[in-house]
Formats: structure tokens, C-alpha cells, sequence
């Protein structure tokens, strides 16, 4: 590495980094109650980069030989060759480590036949939970990763990250009608994290309960209305409306919405906005980045006013920021990027009873699919999949899953009332980015957006 | 690729391996991949990655039994060790008795030349491909003063090698090779921005559009969309343009792959030889098309690629299906097979939505007061049911003449409600990509807004 940094690497550019990664993925699928899949996968590799101004040169390899490291340096290097000074300099790293997730037994090392017992029992689980349960898909996926990260600037830092992610998945029928319904969880936690507070029986006869439900719900609303969204999950709001748009490349480039809007009021001031790489044993958490900068809390709003960015190491010294210990790369083939972690919104004073109450009209929503946002224009949606009518400030009928659309800088200004109940989601989220999957987090307290526009089909 | 190709042998000495440890059956897929990618932003090179991966995946059966494995370390060691857990695996996991390796008999036995590797002719330098990506932006930010910023364009290729065997002795390679070129420039006026792309991908070089073509249309597609805003919430008709076409296309074949049909999570189950879309719709997965991205010679189990009517005249003729799936269903695999590195999985290969007569701007001109999408956003699709509502962006068709843009608006309906209210289909097909098909009009859609 010294070698490589020092020889291959050295003098002519701003930043250099070499990250080596072993990981091993396991993946078991109980089907029909049946054992449909059992795979392990074993991957490991190198990946090189040199940074010059804005450039970067990123070489990897998953054969780590010193020759293939030194190619893939003299790759690297050739196009973040510095021609004259920049005067920026790398920023050098610092701060220690988080201790975020040590683990007696990590979940790739649980023996199989208790993984499998676990997976039987839930499937027994769903299938009880309601007759017209017609189909049980239970997973369980577990990851290693162990990486090393070498810096230009002398910094060597390594971090052992444990994974697991449980799902239940079914189909409901009756009458012909089919729906799907579906519940997970996990983090950096052992397996026996599911047989804890009932985790595991819990999953099961929510994923019944969200199919079950869905079977008798009648169609969406289409038009503006007032949302109120539940804790939890529904914070994946946060992620699409406001997240991605405060990462720190689209700033630098100002193809963000809310690029140069630092210190300007983005939300109503009941809201406060954080990403926090840092709470024990959370599927977002980190010990350090992928740039090896230890993880942090940022304060992305602060009552409603816009007061930070997620920095990687490159955008924050273009920036002449701090790094924030949001650089992160789905594996040693991808150069990292400003990512979230988990991020959240913190709690407020309102009972959440309340809060319906004070909806004569409108959309209860309280779990969700996937969102996706277009940064540059700022429009965001994410899918409801369980919500229900609001009507004079009782919730009502459950409504057929519809895609709630918004735009990031005025969506949270609309926020009117904010409850005291934030709770952070079950562990489930994995972001994409330019081709680039990462898991986070996300979090929410129960909120009310004065119009936001519902996709449904009823006019 | 380059002289140093990995020997197919490797592949057959890890099933004779498996054999010897007790697997009845066993198949595996090698793939050797070389990635370049370089991209530019306002005329500066931004990133520049080389890369080069190796995967080898093993699939074993012990009995009815299965289980798999994968690894990027090819060294002796790590192999044997893919070996033994996979057969270790198997054992755990329980007897199916729809599982097992196709009959051999039915395995290709001439795997057919698609010219999906560009031979001979020198690759480009770094540089020279740098500079495609610089005009391509180039041409973007010159031809309009609102295109004022850019997220880059970027010029890629790929050269991989797959090879596919089974511990019946079957063993056969080939080679793909792909290029690309893509620009995301940013349009921006009276405070407000719009970013919009445009790319050109393909299996030979010199069949890629043209730099400045792509940076124009990418312009264009960005500035046609400043000054968007709501609509009033309506039920209307929905011209979908080709891009977006071709995604309801994709949803229609997830819908139509064998694990969705076995799991019962599909909205076209039991509609096999039922009406499914309007007459004029037809739908053909061909995977024999040379020069295609979506071609190749054989599936993942080694079986010959075809070409399958999926949809024929509104009526749904055949299902995707691997050799598992088709079991499950009673059915023949489709020689649909698909390989990474968890297992088989079904895929599409050139999935082609057949073009109709009417030109897109007639299919346009039909429409009274209705909504042109140009994007869709979100996952807001329910395979399960066919419920759909997903994000929009576009432009209002008044009078027949595309009008004014529209954004934050929402397209809801429901899959096979949407396929049998098909009115018009465009003769703007192009292979541009895996998934194809021309401008669709959809008679009735609610378009939610204000």
C-alpha cells in the first residue's frame, strides 16, 4: 500500500486512495415451505483512485495481485495527472473510528440449520395468521464485509460490517382477487435480533395483514390534498424530497434545487432534519465512510432553515467543507459518492391522534415502496402501499396503493403539525444512485403536509 | 478479449469437482468483463474508470436438491472452496421435484454467430473516447444560451466473455462487446432549472448516433420542458412516447415470467390464450436479432435463443419461462434462462412492442385535450394486480398540438385496463435499446394534479 501511494500515486495529484474489500453474501429463500434457494457468494477486490481539481481516475481489480494494484495506480493516475497547482488540498482525515456494531456472532457466521428453522417458523407464522394467505416467500439475507482503506495524506483505517435483512413476503386471494403484502427488518444486528421482542411473528402477520387489507381497498383519491404520514418507514419523504438534493456533488455542480440555498428557510420551523451515520446497530450506520472518514450527525435543516450538505472527501475540498463521512460505494468497483445514512426527522409536540383529528379531508398513509426524485427540477415521488382516507378526522376506508408526488423545496414547507412519535424504519432501505446501491435508514415522527398531490384514479 | 482469456476449462474442472463431491447435477456460467468508462463535465474530464471483473457461478444438485455459489477469486482454492459450500448448501435445502438441469437433448448444438462482438478494428485511445464524450456535451451546451449547466456526458464500452457448462459435458462460450454514449446537460430559465438526457447505446461502434446528435436531442428534451407545471386533476388520453412505451412494455413482461406466474403474483395469471390487449398490439421477445444488445445465442441453461410471440394480435400466446418455472407450470421453458450470480432467473431479450401505421405526430393530432408523457418516475407499478400510478412529466396536447409542459402530475390506471385501451400505435419503432416500441395512445387514463 505504501508502495502504491507513495511511488505509483505520488506528487502529481490532490487525493489518492486504495480500498480493498472481501465480502460474503448468503441468501436463503423459503418457498411453499420449501428451502427454493440457498446461494453464498464471495467477492473481493481493489479498487484505486487519484484525484486531481475535479478530476478523478478510478481503476479496480478483483485480482489483487501488486502488479494488477499498480496497473490499476498508473490507470488511476493517468487522468488525475495535475498540470500546474490547484492550491486545493486533500483534506486530511481524521477523528476516530464509531464502535457502532461489534458483534458476538456475526449473521454470516449463525449456523444454517437456526436460519432455516427461523424461516419455517415465520412461514408457519404468516400462513396462520389469516386463511386466505395463499403464498409465503421468507428470506433471509446476510453480508460480511470486511474493507481497508489507505489515503495519500497517511490515513489507514479498516471497518468489519455485519448485515442482515429478513422479509416476508405473501399473496392473499379470495374470490379470485390476488394481493401482495409485504414486511422486513433488519440492521448490523445477530440473527437472533428477529426472535427478539417478537420480531420475527410480528413480521409474519404484518405482511398478512398489509395483503389481507389491500384485498378490500377501494380506489385512490387523484388530486391535491392534505397527507398525513405515519412514523416510521414514511420518512423515505425525507430521502426523496430533501436527501438526495442536499448531497454534496449535485451542490458543487449547482444541478441541485436547492443548491446555494444554505441559510435560507427550505421548511416550516417545525421541522429538523438529520443524517446521523452514528446510532448503534442501524442498517445506515457506518464506524467510518468509504473514504475512511469516521460517520457523524449533520443537521441538514434546522427549524425549517437549510443549514448543511453531505460531503465525500473530493466534493467537500472543492467546496472548502468539511467532510461529513457521507462517502460511500456500493462496492470496490465503484468510486464513492455523497450518500445518506439514515436520515430522519426529529420529533415535534403533537399527539398523532390529534393530528388526524385535524384533517376534515384527506389521505392517511402509512407504509411505503420505493421514491425516486429528479434533483435538478427538485419533483420527488414515493408509493404509498398501505393508506387509508381521512374523512371529517377519522381514518376510514383503506385505499389502493398510489404514488404521492411533490416538490423537495416546498413540500416541507407545507408541514404543519409534527408529532412527538419518531420512530426510525425496521431496517429495510437500500438507496440507488448513479447505478450505485447502498442501505440506509430513514425516520419520521407522524406528520401533516397542507397539499401534496395523490395519485389515485378516483377524479 | 485480449489474449488472456480465461480457459472454459476452469469451468469444467469445478463440475467434474462437484461430481466427485457428491452432486447428482451441476451447471455453471464464467463471465470476464472489461469496463471503461470516462466522463466529462463543461468540457472537463470528471471521472475516468477502468475496470475488470471475473465471476464464476455454480449451480449443484444433489438429487432434487439445489443450492448455489459464486466467486470473483478464480485462484484453486477459492474454487474448491465454491464447491464445497454449494454442495454443502444443497444438502440443507429440500427436495423439489421440479428441479434439475434441462434435458440435454434440448441444449444448442450450433450456437449461432449474432455479430454481438466487434472484431478486428483498433480500440479508441482514452482520449479519443474522452473527446466523443466532449463533443456530445459540447453540441448540448452550444445549441441553446439556457442550457447553462450540464451533469456530463458520458462515453462507455464493455468487452465480456461468457461461458456456459454442464456436468454433462456441455460447454459453449461467446464473446459481446457494447458502447456507449450518454449527456444530461441542464436547461434553466427565470430561476427555474430542468436537467433531461439522451443516450445511444449498441453492440458495434460505429453504429452509435453521432456526438452532437445526441447532445442536441438531450437539449432539447431538457428545454422543452422549462415553464412545467400542474394540471387540474382529469381523466384523458395518454400518449405515451417511446421511451416510456417501452416500460409499460417491461411491465407486461414481468407479469408474463415464470416465478411471478408460479408465486400466483401476477395479473396475467391464467390468461394464457385470453385476450389481454387491444387486437392491434403485438408483442415478440427475439433474441436471434444480430448486432441486437438484447440478442444472444443461447439462455442461461444452454438452451438456443428464439423468438417468441409473447402477445399476438391483444392475446397473450406464450409465457417467459425458464427450465424451473416452466416445470412448475406444467409448461415448456421458453429458453428464457437467465444467470447472475444468486441463481437462474428468467429475462427478455429484444422485447419489441410491433410498430402500427399512424405516424406519432397523427396519433398526437387525434387527440383533443389530453397529456404526452416524455418521463416516468417512481416504482408505483403493482405486478400483482396491474394497479399503476406513477410520476409524470410531459407536454398537454390541445387541439392536437403539443403544448405547454406538465410536471407534478401523476398517471394512474391499471396495466391490462391500459393495454386493452390501446387507440393508436405508433410507426416510430427503433432497436435503440433491449426493451422497444413506438408511440403508444392510451384512450383513458386519469392524469392527477390540482
Amino acid at each position: 500500500m505504501e508502495r502504491l501511494l507513495g511511488g505509483s500515486l505520488a506528487g502529481r495529484v490532490d487525493d489518492a486512495d486504495i480500498y480493498l474489500e472481501y465480502r460474503v453474501n448468503e441468501e436463503l429463500v423459503l418457498e411453499e415451505n420449501v428451502v427454493k434457494k440457498a446461494s453464498r457468494h464471495v467477492s473481493q477486490g481493489a479498487g484505486v483512485r487519484a484525484q486531481a481539481e475535479t478530476r478523478t481516475g478510478y481503476a479496480h481489480t478483483d485480482d489483487i495481485s501488486l502488479s494488477n494494484l499498480e496497473e490499476a495506480a498508473r490507470q488511476a493516475r493517468a487522468i488525475a495527472d495535475r498540470t500546474g497547482t490547484s492550491g486545493i488540498l486533500a483534506v486530511p482525515s481524521q477523528g476516530r473510528a464509531h464502535d457502532l456494531y461489534a458483534l458476538a456472532e456475526p449473521p454470516i457466521a449463525a449456523a444454517l440449520d437456526r436460519k432455516l428453522e427461523l424461516l419455517r417458523r415465520i412461514d408457519a407464522a404468516a400462513r396462520a395468521a389469516d386463511p386466505r394467505i395463499a403464498q409465503v416467500i421468507v428470506s433471509l439475507a446476510s453480508e460480511q464485509i470486511v474493507m481497508l482503506i489507505a489515503t495519500a495524506s497517511g490515513w489507514t483505517i479498516g471497518d468489519v460490517r455485519p448485515l442482515t435483512r429478513l422479509n416476508v413476503t405473501v399473496i392473499a386471494e379470495e374470490n379470485g382477487k390476488r394481493e401482495i403484502g409485504s414486511w422486513g427488518g433488519g440492521g448490523r444486528v445477530p440473527c437472533d435480533f428477529f426472535l427478539e421482542e417478537d420480531r420475527w411473528t410480528r413480521f409474519a402477520t404484518e405482511a398478512a395483514r398489509q395483503a389481507t387489507l389491500k384485498l378490500r381497498a377501494v380506489e385512490a383519491p387523484a388530486g391535491t390534498m392534505t397527507v398525513v404520514l405515519g412514523p416510521g418507514w414514511p420518512g423515505i419523504l425525507l430521502h426523496e424530497a430533501i436527501g438526495h438534493g442536499l448531497e454534496g456533488d449535485f451542490n458543487r455542480k449547482g444541478v441541485s434545487a436547492f443548491a446555494g440555498r444554505l441559510g435560507q428557510k427550505v421548511a416550516s420551523e417545525l421541522v429538523t432534519v438529520v443524517d446521523d451515520g452514528t446510532i448503534p446497530n442501524r442498517r445506515g450506520s457506518l464506524n467510518v465512510d468509504d473514504e475512511g472518514t469516521p460517520t457523524g450527525r449533520t443537521v441538514l435543516i434546522e427549524n425549517g432553515i437549510l443549514t448543511g450538505y453531505m460531503q465525500d472527501r473530493l466534493n467537500a475540498r472543492l467546496m472548502k467543507m468539511a467532510p461529513t463521512g457521507n462517502g460511500r460505494r456500493e462496492s470496490y468497483a465503484h468510486p464513492p459518492m455523497p450518500r445518506m445514512t439514515n436520515t430522519f426527522m426529529l420529533a415535534g409536540q403533537d399527539d398523532p391522534e390529534d393530528i388526524i383529528r385535524s384533517v376534515p379531508k384527506g389521505l392517511y398513509a402509512v407504509t411505503f415502496g420505493g421514491g425516486q426524485v429528479d434533483i435538478t427540477s427538485g419533483k420527488f415521488v414515493f408509493s404509498a402501499s398501505e393508506a387509508y382516507l381521512i374523512e371529517d378526522g377519522r381514518v376510514t376506508a383503506p385505499v389502493k396503493g398510489a404514488t404521492l408526488i411533490g416538490n423537495g423545496p416546498d413540500a416541507l414547507v407545507r408541514v404543519s403539525r409534527v408529532g412527538y412519535d419518531l420512530k426510525l424504519d425496521e431496517g429495510v432501505g437500500t438507496c440507488g444512485k448513479d447505478g450505485q446501491s447502498v442501505p440506509v435508514g430513514v425516520g419520521l415522527p407522524t406528520i401533516r403536509i397542507d397539499g401534496m398531490t395523490v395519485g389515485g384514479t378516483q377524479v | 478479449m485480449s489474449g488472456e482469456a480465461i480457459p472454459p476449462e476452469l469451468l469444467t474442472d469445478v463440475l467434474r469437482r462437484a461430481r466427485a463431491r457428491g452432486a447428482t447435477e451441476a451447471d455453471g456460467f464464467l463471465i470476464e468483463e472489461r469496463h471503461f468508462s470516462a466522463s466529462v463535465r463543461l468540457g472537463q474530464v470528471d471521472t475516468v474508470k477502468h475496470s475488470r471483473e471475473q465471476r464464476l457461478s455454480l449451480r449443484v444438485f444433489a438429487g432434487k436438491a439445489s443450492a448455489a455459489a459464486s466467486t470473483s477469486d478464480l485462484s484453486r482454492a477459492s474454487l474448491e472452496r465454491v464447491v464445497d459450500e454449494a454442495t454443502s448448501l444443497a444438502r440443507v435445502t429440500a427436495e423439489d421435484p421440479h428441479a434439475g438441469l434441462p434435458d440435454p437433448a434440448d441444449l444448442v448444438t450450433a450456437v449461432p454467430d449474432l455479430e454481438l462482438e466487434e472484431r478486428g478494428g483498433d480500440d479508441l485511445t482514452p482520449e479519443a473516447k474522452i473527446e466523443r464524450a466532449r463533443r456530445a456535451e459540447a453540441a448540448a451546451l452550444e445549441s441553446d444560451p439556457r442550457i447553462t449547466n450540464s451533469e456530463g456526458a458520458e462515453y462507455w464500452d464493455r468487452r465480456a466473455r461468457y461461458v456456459y457448462a454442464t456436468s454433462h459435458g456441455f460447454a459453449q462460450g461467446y464473446a459481446t462487446t457494447a458502447f456507449g454514449l450518454s449527456v444530461s446537460p441542464v436547461a434553466s430559465a427565470n430561476g427555474e432549472m430542468q436537467r433531461d438526457y439522451w443516450y445511444s447505446a449498441a453492440r458495434h461502434r460505429e453504429a452509435l448516433e453521432d456526438p452532437a446528435a445526441i447532445g442536441r436531442t438531450a437539449a432539447r428534451r431538457a428545454l422543452r420542458r422549462l415553464g412545467g407545471h400542474k394540471v387540474r386533476s382529469v381523466e384523458v388520453p395518454v400518449v405515451f412516447d417511446p421511451d416510456t412505451a417501452a416500460s409499460l412494455v417491461r411491465s407486461m413482461a414481468g407479469a408474463a415470467s415464470g416465478p411471478a406466474l408460479y408465486r400466483r403474483a401476477s395479473f396475467l395469471l391464467d390468461r394464457l390464450g385470453k385476450r389481454i390487449a387491444a387486437p392491434a398490439v403485438t408483442i415478440v421477445d427475439d433474441g436471434l436479432i444480430p448486432r441486437a444488445l438484447g440478442s444472444r445465442p443461447f439462455d442461461g441453461e444452454g438452451l438456443g435463443t428464439r423468438s417468441t410471440v409473447v402477445v399476438g394480435e391483444g392475446v397473450l400466446e406464450s409465457y417467459l419461462l425458464d427450465s424451473y418455472s416452466a416445470r412448475k407450470l406444467g409448461l415448456r421453458s421458453t429458453h428464457h434462462a437467465s444467470r447472475d450470480g444468486a441463481g437462474v432467473g428468467v429475462a427478455t431479450t429484444n422485447l419489441i412492442l410491433k410498430p402500427g401505421p399512424t405516424r406519432p405526430e397523427d396519433l398526437i393530432g387525434s387527440v383533443k385535450n389530453g397529456f404526452y408523457v416524455t418521463e416516468l418516475i417512481g416504482f408505483g407499478v403493482n405486478g400483482v394486480t396491474g394497479d399503476y400510478s406513477r410520476g409524470a412529466v410531459g407536454l398537454w396536447i390541445e387541439n392536437g398540438e403539443l403544448t405547454y409542459p406538465v410536471e407534478e402530475v401523476t398517471v394512474a390506471g391499471n396495466l391490462l385496463e391500459m393495454f386493452g385501451a390501446i387507440e393508436g400505435i405508433g410507426n416510430d419503432l427503433r432497436l435503440r435499446d433491449r426493451t422497444v416500441s413506438p408511440t403508444l395512445l392510451i384512450g383513458r387514463m386519469v392524469v392527477a394534479g390540482n
